[in-house]
């Protein structure tokens, strides 16, 4: 049918959507095969999520620790994840991420030094050896910057401040290509492309306290499910024990896991190392259990066993929660993180620059003299966009993920320094299966028009209303209804009103009202990120309902451990009859990928 | 948000709103609250009075170098700038004033993405079985550089490019003079940029007043560590009579710019 709208129209062989580690490390695999590649970005290059890990790439190179292997990485990621993992995805991951951090140094990347000149690796929960490979605190900086300038020096063509509000399939499902506009303008334009990595992060700007930025609306995870795909394991979501808590303003901004690897201890308000007391049977035979054991093993990890401090994010959160709801928080509703009385102020300046200047500047606390107040914040979703491991193919033809919007990877709970070494790995899977794809013969179909003036007419509609629902008010209604309901800790009545609220918050969406015009207009930018949002939480709801156990990153406290049987299966959301933010979600148990044997094994003779 | 601790007062916060066709500030009434920045008041401005400002803004941590603007006249990052360190009653906020307006504090900086296409990357040599080594000491003044968010306020304050429209084409700006003096320290690069980076990029056009450093929000040491020791090296592989003759009897030479604005294979 004719397209009535307008547009800009520009041709490509691969669409990359989100310019993160993942969507840069495909990006550059697919114009090494020499295809036209463009990455499409909500932000200016070298801005996105990314930069704010801080800790370390985990991979197994074994400079610190010459005994580490990826076997041994790849059973702490599984029972980090709670065995819910694609166990293809973990292995591949464990093998490949040397190389590719390897590969990072080669481009540019100045990671830390070990005494005789290799990369410096440290330590951090859930990971048995020291393994993460860092630049002080600002290691996703460093990697951000690396592939960004592999990108521009490959010439890679990038769109940024560029939203994409739809996917466009042609007659057979496959991807055709995808609808978007131009922030800075609010023009409109059309990519064709046969291939589209997704690569768009994380949905944590759905909760109230989060360490993600505006960008993590989940707009891949969305824009995959209305484009037929499936999303596997939404329930499960990360709340990073550390987040800062004072002041309000800046409440759940992150304080990287590298201060409990390099010392730090969590203190509740009588001064107790509280984390003794809550080490789950998983992890016990592994953990200290005393004060003196954990101490002596920062220096030597064969002289005790680990701290509790450093287990796996998901225990430590629930940990924290406890002793707060307890009444043994902080004044300002967390609890204390001492590095002060542990480490010389030198080491932590230059250990850890970024969190002394992080606190310094906008909380008033040295941290080289005073504990940190920290609480759980919403971080990272393991959940995302069901691929197949090897080639992050989607259900959809041509549709592909990468990254924190994949799911699978991480299982239930996602191992720190985990994520950055995701990026690198399946990323450059991505670039190369969508490269694989294309060189097959695949073109995109040519657009329907009358779905780009449908698409254009729903973005533009807040703007001809005149009285209707403001953006920021639907916005923080849903985070309250996230944090209150679908947060830390759930019950199943909590999560059945989460489903209502969503209901009334979708209908409030189709009424809204905006003031202005299209161009860099951000209460209209909020306005086209609030169906992904109300998607990707509806998905977590049901997720979170249908999980009727505690595992990793979900937590039930009317079903508080963990089922056998449904630590067996995924459970599967599709929309088969479309309908965008106000369709029909499909949630189906499915049996997770069996382990092969001789993987098995690696679990039974550990110790 | 609601459940911020107010403290019952008010401030002004003026504000420029416009577009590339001009503007003019505005003033807005607004709570005083606790431990707040410039980019939360900002952002209660959006939910409240005003949803169409424009302003860029990510991490909201200092880490990513979005929120550049110029606050009080000084160009700070709004995310690291408290507004308890500010005039108690009158806060003003402009955009980047070297940069082309898109709309009220949005400014277009693709100046300094054009300017990060013309650098030569960093072209090591193959890597040898086990791997590269380098000492920590030998890459710390690299890592110093790397450090940079790209906030590009170092290139808002520099005279050359925000006074001088016709050097812009041949000026590469300390941003990327940082660039240039991290690639030529790094120990295992093999390319040869110092022509270059007199010759096309500008480099004796800084005349090292040190604003750049003074108003980076990373405290990287730009005058200092990066222009001046890259300045020093200029002159070394163009002017220096003994360097010359260490290079004749080394027979090693200098990179033309034409020969070293090459990019590595992909």
């Amino acid at each position: 049918m004719a397209q009535i709208h307008e547009t800009e129209h520009q041709d490509y062989d691969v669409l990359v959507v989100g310019a993160g580690g993942a969507g840069l490390r495909a990006a550059i695999e697919a114009t090494r095969r020499g295809l036209r590649t463009v990455i499409v970005t909500k932000s200016l290059l070298g801005k996105a999520h990314t930069v704010m890990a801080e800790g370390g790439v985990a991979a197994a190179m074994g400079n610190v620790y010459p005994e580490d292997s990826w076997q041994v990485h790849f059973r702490d990621t599984m029972r980090g994840g709670k065995m819910l993992n694609n166990y293809r995805m973990a292995e591949l991951h464990a093998q490949e991420s040397p190389d590719r951090v390897h590969e990072l140094e080669a481009w540019g990347a100045l990671f830390d030094r070990t005494p005789d000149g290799r990369i410096l690796q440290r330590d951090f929960g859930g990971h048995r050896f020291a393994r993460l490979a860092h630049v002080g605190d600002r290691t996703g900086l460093e990697m951000i910057r690396t592939l960004q300038q592999k990108v521009v020096s490959l010439g890679v063509d990038v769109v940024m401040e560029c939203k994409v509000l739809r996917l466009v399939t042609d007659a057979d499902g496959a991807i055709a290509g995808c609808v978007a506009y131009h922030r800075p303008t609010g023009g409109f334009v059309t990519f064709s492309a046969p291939a589209v990595v997704l690569a768009t992060g994380g949905v944590g700007k759905s909760w109230k306290y989060t360490s993600n930025s505006w960008e993590s609306t989940g707009d891949g995870h969305a824009l995959a499910l209305w484009a037929g795909a499936q999303l596997i394991d939404m329930e499960a979501i990360q709340f990073h024990p550390t987040g800062m808590v004072w002041p309000l303003s800046v409440r759940g901004l992150l304080v990287t896991e590298g201060v409990r690897g390099d010392g730090g201890v969590l203190r509740n308000s009588e001064g107790k190392r509280f984390m003794f007391n809550y080490v789950a049977d998983m992890f016990r035979a592994e953990t200290a259990d005393s004060e003196e054991e954990a101490d002596k093993w920062y220096d030597d990890h064969s002289a005790g066993r680990r701290p509790p401090e450093l287990l796996p994010r998901d225990e430590v959160a629930r940990a924290i929660n406890t002793e707060v709801k307890a009444g043994r928080g902080t004044p300002h509703g967390g609890v204390f993180l001492d590095i002060a009385s542990r480490r010389s102020p030198e080491f932590i300046k230059r250990r850890l620059p970024s969190m002394y200047h992080q606190f310094m500047e906008l909380a008033g606390v040295d941290i080289t003299t005073t504990s940190m107040e920290i609480g759980p914040t919403c971080h990272y979703i393991m959940g995302g966009v069901r691929v197949e491991a090897d080639t992050e193919a989607t259900s959809v033809p041509g549709l592909f993920a990468a990254g924190e919007v994949a799911g699978g990877m991480h299982g239930s709970n996602r191992l720190g320094g985990n994520s950055l070494s995701d990026l690198l790995v399946f990323g450059r899977r991505a670039g190369v299966g969508a490269a694989d794809y294309v060189e097959g013969g695949k073109k995109a179909a040519p657009f329907d028009g009358a779905v780009v003036d449908a698409t254009i007419d729903e973005a533009t509609a807040p703007l001809a209303r005149e009285v209707g629902e403001n953006p920021y008010d639907v916005q923080r209604d849903l985070q309250e209804l996230m944090q209150s309901n679908v947060g830390i800790i759930r019950t199943g009545s909590e999560l059945a009103d989460a489903l209502t609220g969503l209901d009334r918050l979708s209908e409030r969406t189709s009424n809204l009202a905006v003031r202005g015009g299209r161009a860099y207009n951000p209460g209209w930018n909020l306005a086209t990120d609030l169906p992904s949002m109300l998607t990707v939480s509806r998905c977590t709801t049901l997720g979170a309902i249908n999980r009727k156990e505690s595992r990793g990153g979900h937590t039930r406290e009317d079903f508080p451990t963990p089922d056998a049987e449904l630590g067996k299966i995924n459970f599967v959301h599709s929309q088969p009859s479309g309908g965008g933010y106000r369709g029909e979600i499909k949630t189906v148990p499915e049996p997770i990928l069996e382990m092969p044997p001789e993987l098995r094994a690696l679990f039974e003779d550990a110790t | 948000m609601t459940d911020q601790a107010t403290t019952g007062e008010q401030i002004t916060l003026r504000v420029w709103r416009g577009d590339a066709s001009g503007g003019a500030f505005e003033d807005y009434r607004v709570d005083k609250v606790e431990g707040e920045v410039v980019l939360d008041v900002v952002h209660r401005l959006q939910a409240s009075q005003t949803p169409d400002l424009a302003c860029r803004w990510n991490c909201k941590a200092g880490k990513c170098g979005s929120c550049s603007a110029e606050i009080d006249g000084r160009p700070r990052l709004m995310c690291m700038t408290r507004m308890d360190d500010l005039d108690a009653n009158l806060v003003t906020v402009a955009p980047m004033r070297t940069f082309p307006i898109i709309r009220d504090l949005v400014t277009d900086v693709s100046f300094n993405y054009e300017v990060a296409k013309r650098v030569p990357a960093f072209s090591p040599p193959e890597r040898p079985e086990g791997g590269y080594r380098m000492q920590q000491v030998d890459i710390e003044r690299g890592q110093e550089f790397r450090k940079c968010i790209e906030c590009f306020l170092c290139q808002d304050v520099c005279h050359v490019i925000r006074d001088h429209d016709d050097l812009k084409p041949r000026y590469a700006g300390p941003r990327f003079f940082i660039r240039y003096a991290e690639l030529e320290m790094h120990p295992l690069d093999t390319n040869d940029r110092r022509q270059l980076v007199r010759e096309r990029e500008g480099l004796g056009l800084c005349n090292i007043t040190k604003c750049c450093t003074e108003v980076c929000p990373e405290h990287i040491k730009i005058t200092d560590n990066a222009i001046i020791p890259l300045k020093e090296r200029v002159v070394g592989a163009t002017y220096d009579p003994v360097a010359w003759l260490g290079r004749v009897v080394r027979r090693r030479k200098v990179r033309t710019t034409d020969e070293a604005a090459v990019q590595p294979a992909p």
